[in-house]
């Protein structure tokens, strides 16, 4: 017989691994928009004070903007350690039992 | 994006049939690939997704190669070499953009679709509209954004090659035109995919060379490789901090803000970027290609970084805007600065290569997503045969081909930096609402989908056909020709270049109240089958054996 898959999405366990998913993804996005956002503004508003020097020739806006290279690259690294840990396990248990109902 | 400025001819640099040479080494080489690749192409999933057989790095570095355009690299060095920081700001959109695809979008799109964007936005919605409406854009954005790269290869042609006169031009552009048709035709997208790959790899290797011989002439001293570009700029002109090209006006600044916005929107709706997340074999390859795709992205600008910066102090901007080419022959004149006319070559050939596999790459998308969706779905309502559906790909990867060295050669000339803009923005408006709200939103209706797609298409449109870009640029004071596609008439009252601010919310906007006010209830049975799918991978096919 073909899987109900409304048992299945209204099950504890599918409703722990959407959750689980989307309180990671939904803040993380969030916060990588706002801050690149933040960046974004004070590259268009604040020519100055991205002037400033902080060493050398190397002045904030350009370490700002290296920073958005480093959060992007943290993020990525982040996002897949966490989710070969915390979502990969519990989506296979689950999809294992529907392909043990297939058969 | 960033303009392919077309300045006039004065002289070239380095060794045309050295290029020419290198360049079609590189075509010889890749074509054996491609040949080899493609002897086990078999079914529509052989054809469309490579038989789903290639691993996350290796789809990761075609994504690299399929998303680095010719614009990309010659453009942004151009830019920062021309105008410093704010080139920069370009690249931190495109590779910023990537987080949307990895933590919103690839992962559940590989679960819950087989060949095109399409499959996953009609999965629980009505068929044929939404399809339609899907490959409407899939072919808008893909034919804005093949335009924008065949108009460029003209523009390389001049620099690289010493070609000047329009028919020469041309010819070359349709060589390069007829190779990708061969590319496609024969390889599907198993030989597109080596294409990419061969190609990220020369373009990441061979602008690290450049980086750290850039670095090395600067004693490894980044603070003094700024302060050698800053002493060669123009009296007065800032090239280290923000400002330099926006933030000169009010509405200059908005621009800016919106062009951000379909930066880093966009990408995660482009439909030849989606399409690659179906020929690995699971949603964690998919993962793995985006990391892959990010790491190699994210480095490859860095390296423009370097290279912008040297090239304005090695190369001296003021020499970069004289040349044939204009911005865009930062890169290939610091190749020649450094390493003579050989290094020119290899980064002429490189830049060849890139506008060959950008196109390829950008031709399967759009052949596939009229075969699959508009051909097999809509026309024939799915009573076709696997092999007649590839068999009509393989003619639409002909008539593509065809259309797009016709609008390459049409194109020479103009100001086609709208373009690729315009398709970032499209992207983002028509096409990433609905993808994100058929990924999380359970209500999301058909209606909510077609009036996001169409009516975020329509906007952006239609705001860039009144915007400066089609009429009323300013007038250049040197050339006394005006910025727009269009001179002499002016018929623009929307203020910005890029539409994304408007059309943007536009698009989210349409798309919510397009569900809130549909009568038809959707299906919750297949809303529910499509959340298990995309979450847990149930049902997704897998690699195909032979």
């Amino acid at each position: 017989m073909s899987t109900d898959f409304q048992v299945t999405e209204q099950s504890e366990r599918f409703q722990a691994l959407k959750r689980r998913h989307r309180s990671f993804v939904f803040p993380v996005a969030v916060a990588f928009l706002v801050w690149y956002f933040a960046y974004v503004l004070l590259a268009d508003y604040a020519h100055e004070f991205m002037g400033t020097p902080v060493f050398g020739n190397v002045n904030i806006g350009l370490l700002l903007g290296l920073g958005q290279f480093v959060t992007t690259f943290a993020i990525t690294t982040w996002y897949v350690s966490w989710a070969n840990r915390k979502l990969d396990p519990l989506a296979e248990e689950i999809r294992a039992d529907l392909e043990e109902a297939d058969k | 994006m960033l303009p392919f400025a077309d300045a006039a001819p004065v002289t070239t640099v380095g060794e045309p049939a050295l290029n020419i040479g290198i360049f079609a080494a590189f075509v010889v080489i890749t074509l054996a690939i491609v040949i080899r690749a493609s002897r086990n192409n078999k079914t529509a999933a052989d054809y469309y997704a490579a038989g789903r057989s290639f691993t996350g790095p290796q789809n990761g570095t075609a994504i690299a190669g399929d998303y680095l355009s010719a614009a990309s690299f010659l453009g942004i060095c151009g830019a920062i070499a021309v105008n410093g920081y704010d080139g920069f700001l370009y690249s931190i959109g495109f590779l910023v953009a990537w987080l949307v695809a990895l933590l919103l979008v690839a992962e559940l799109m590989r679960n819950a679709g087989r060949f095109t964007m399409a499959d996953v936005l009609a999965f629980r919605l009505k068929q044929r509209p939404v399809r339609m409406a899907a490959a409407i854009t899939t072919l808008v954005v893909c034919f804005f954004y093949l335009l924008a790269q065949m108009a460029g290869a003209g523009g390389l042609v001049s620099l690289l090659l010493g070609i000047n006169d329009k028919l020469g031009q041309g010819l070359v552009i349709a060589v390069v035109g007829a190779v990708m048709i061969i590319y496609v035709l024969v390889g599907g997208m198993k030989g597109t995919t080596w294409v990419q790959i061969i190609k990220a790899a020369l373009l990441i290797v061979g602008a690290g060379v450049m980086t750290i011989w850039v670095l090395a002439v600067h004693n490894f001293n980044l603070s003094e490789l700024l302060g050698a570009a800053q002493a060669v700029a123009p009296e007065g002109k800032d090239v280290l901090s923000p400002g330099a090209q926006y933030g000169l006006t009010d509405v200059s600044r908005i621009d800016f803000i919106s062009l951000a916005l379909a930066l880093v929107l966009g990408t995660a709706g482009l439909p030849h970027v989606l399409m690659r997340f179906y020929t690995v074999p699971t949603a964690k390859e998919a993962r793995r290609s985006v990391v892959w795709a990010i790491w190699a992205i994210g480095i490859f600008y860095l390296f423009t970084l370097v290279l912008g910066y040297g090239a304005g102090a090695l190369v001296t901007p003021e020499k970069i805007l004289a040349a044939p080419g204009g911005v865009n022959s930062a890169a290939p004149l610091l190749a020649f600065e450094l390493g003579g006319t050989v290094m020119l070559a290899v980064i002429s050939a490189i830049a060849f290569a890139t506008i060959l596999a950008v196109v390829a790459g950008l031709t399967i998308t759009a052949a596939t997503s009229f075969a699959h969706d508009i051909y097999a779905s809509v026309i024939k309502k799915g009573q076709v045969s696997a092999n007649g559906e590839v068999k009509t790909a393989r003619i639409t990867v002909v008539v593509i081909g065809i259309v797009a060295i016709l609008g390459g050669i049409l194109a020479q000339g103009q100001n086609v930096a709208f373009l690729v803009a315009l398709a970032f923005a499209i992207a983002a408006s028509a096409n990433l609402p609905t993808i994100l709200y058929s990924l999380f939103w359970k209500k999301f209706s058909t209606r909510g989908a077609l009036w996001s797609m169409y009516g975020g298409l329509g906007i952006a449109i239609f705001l860039i056909i009144f915007s400066p870009v089609v009429s009323g640029g300013a007038i250049n004071p040197a050339t006394g020709l005006s910025s727009s596609m269009i001179q002499g008439v002016d018929f623009h009252w929307f203020p910005l270049n890029n539409p994304g601010i408007i059309s943007i919310p536009a698009g989210f906007l349409l798309g919510f109240l397009g569900t809130v006010t549909s009568r038809r209830r959707e299906d919750p049975a297949i809303a529910a089958e499509m959340e298990v799918r995309s979450l847990t991978g149930h049902g997704a096919e897998g690699a195909t054996s032979h």
